[in-house]
Formats: structure tokens, C-alpha cells, sequence
């Protein structure tokens, strides 16, 4: 069989070693920066109540929020916010049937990316200037 | 030739006839949170180094309350419809029952614990006064 001819025909790719073209990156950081803001509702929401609770309570959850863990994971949950809703909204032009081209989501992953930089440079600081 | 009726196609409801209103509610939801989204950003950055009483009469406020509220309650009801399509992709039998019962648990337990914190603040001018 190994010798057979097979002519001059692309092969299907193997999974395995496959590299993933762009718009597939982007797509599948779509469901991991969803996912991963758990972290940072979980960590909002526990401060929120902290702040209801007692002192003690809040002391701790307001110290976690604004270490340097809090920090990572704020700036962390900022971008993958603003990936997620950048993305998603790419998500709404392709359930309409729009964007599908090879090339047209290869220039919306390049937005995304560049985009969600921008927006979560600009938010922190919005956020250390005010 | 299509092998689908005139009211099947009109009803849009696919092969398994459920799923489609799953994915209409994350539609919705979707636009909505990219309304909110940035609107919630600004009011938590707002919140975050302000001291325990402060903290409490800025969520007191009806603005920041009610965008903080439904930020959590929309955006949670939008992550069990996706971590729902996940678990669907990944998981199998048991192992997809339970995520899918720990994910719903873990996104009310959320909504609830938001809608607490925030209820408490709303009062707070009420009752600690």
C-alpha cells in the first residue's frame, strides 16, 4: 500500500498536529474566557457580600481584591470580558450568515485580538486615573 | 427536494425540537450584556478601593445597584445556556448529568448571594440607621 501512487492530492489534516488556523483560535478563546469569568464574578460577588458581613469579613475579601492575586485576576476577568463580548458580538454577524469568509474572519480575529488589548489597557487606565 | 414540511421549517425548532430557545436566550442575553458590560465596568472600577461604608452606600445607590444586579443575573443566566452547550460537547452519561446539575446549582448560588449583598446595602440606610 505504501507504495501506491497516491498523485499530487491534498491530505486531510491529521488531527494530531494540526495547526489551527486563526479564526479557530479566536473561536475556542470565545468558551475559555467565558468560563474562566467565573473567577471573576466568584471573586466580586464573595467582596460584595463580605461588605454586608462584618468587618473582619470585608478586611479580608477587600485585601484578596486588591493585592496583587486580586489584580490578575480583575485584569485577567477585564480582558476576558471585554475578548468575550467582542467576540460574541462576532458570533451574532456569523449566526446571521455574515463574516463567514475564510479571509473576513481571519481580519475579525485580528480585531478581536488587537481589540480586547486596547479596551483592557484602556480600562485600567480609566480605572488608575480616576 | 426537502424533506421538511412548510410548519416545520416555519416553527424552527431543528431535528430535536428543543435547543432553539436555548439559543434564541443567548442571543437576547448576548445583546443585552454587550449593552451592560461596559456600563458594569465602569461602576465596579468605581466601587473597588472605596472603604466598607463607602462600598455599602455606593451599592445603596439606585444606579450602581440596579446595573450590578442585573449584570449578575443576566450574565449568570447566560453562563448556565454556555457552560450547558459545553458540557454537551464534552461530557457524556454521569459525568454530563452532574456538571450539568452543579453548573445550574453554582450559577443560582451566585444570583442569590449578589441579590443578598445587594439587598442588604439597598436597606442599609433603612435599617442600621
Amino acid at each position: 500500500m505504501a507504495d501506491v501512487n497516491r498523485g499530487n492530492r491534498p491530505l486531510s489534516p491529521h488531527l494530531q498536529v494540526y495547526r489551527l488556523p486563526l479564526a479557530a483560535i479566536t473561536s475556542i478563546l470565545t468558551r475559555i474566557t467565558g468560563h474562566a469569568l467565573v473567577a471573576g464574578i466568584l471573586l466580586l460577588v464573595w467582596w460584595l457580600v463580605a461588605a454586608v458581613t462584618s468587618d473582619a469579613a470585608f478586611a479580608c475579601a477587600d485585601w484578596v481584591l486588591r493585592s496583587w492575586i486580586g489584580f490578575i485576576v480583575m485584569t485577567g476577568a477585564a480582558w476576558a470580558l471585554w475578548y468575550h463580548l467582542l467576540a460574541g458580538i462576532r458570533h451574532l454577524f456569523y449566526d446571521a450568515g455574515l463574516g463567514l469568509e475564510i479571509e473576513t474572519a481571519q481580519k475579525s480575529s485580528m480585531a478581536i485580538l488587537i481589540g480586547s488589548g486596547v479596551l483592557v489597557l484602556l480600562s485600567l487606565i480609566l480605572f488608575f486615573a480616576f | 427536494m426537502r424533506y421538511i414540511t412548510p410548519l416545520k421549517a416555519a416553527k424552527g425548532l431543528g431535528a430535536s425540537r428543543t435547543g432553539t430557545k436555548d439559543h434564541w436566550f443567548l442571543t437576547v442575553t448576548a445583546c443585552a450584556l454587550a449593552l451592560l458590560t461596559p456600563v458594569f465596568m465602569l461602576v465596579v472600577g468605581r466601587a473597588i478601593g472605596l472603604p466598607r461604608a463607602g462600598v455599602v452606600a455606593y451599592f445603596g445607590q439606585p444606579f450602581p445597584a440596579i446595573v450590578t444586579g442585573l449584570f449578575v443575573i443576566v450574565g449568570m443566566l447566560h453562563f448556565v445556556r454556555g457552560t450547558r452547550i459545553m458540557l454537551d460537547d464534552y461530557l457524556r452519561g454521569t459525568a454530563l448529568k452532574v456538571g450539568i446539575v452543579v453548573s445550574v446549582i453554582f450559577s443560582y448560588a451566585v444570583i442569590a448571594a449578589a441579590a443578598y449583598a445587594l439587598a442588604r446595602m439597598g436597606l442599609a440606610q433603612f435599617v442600621l440607621v
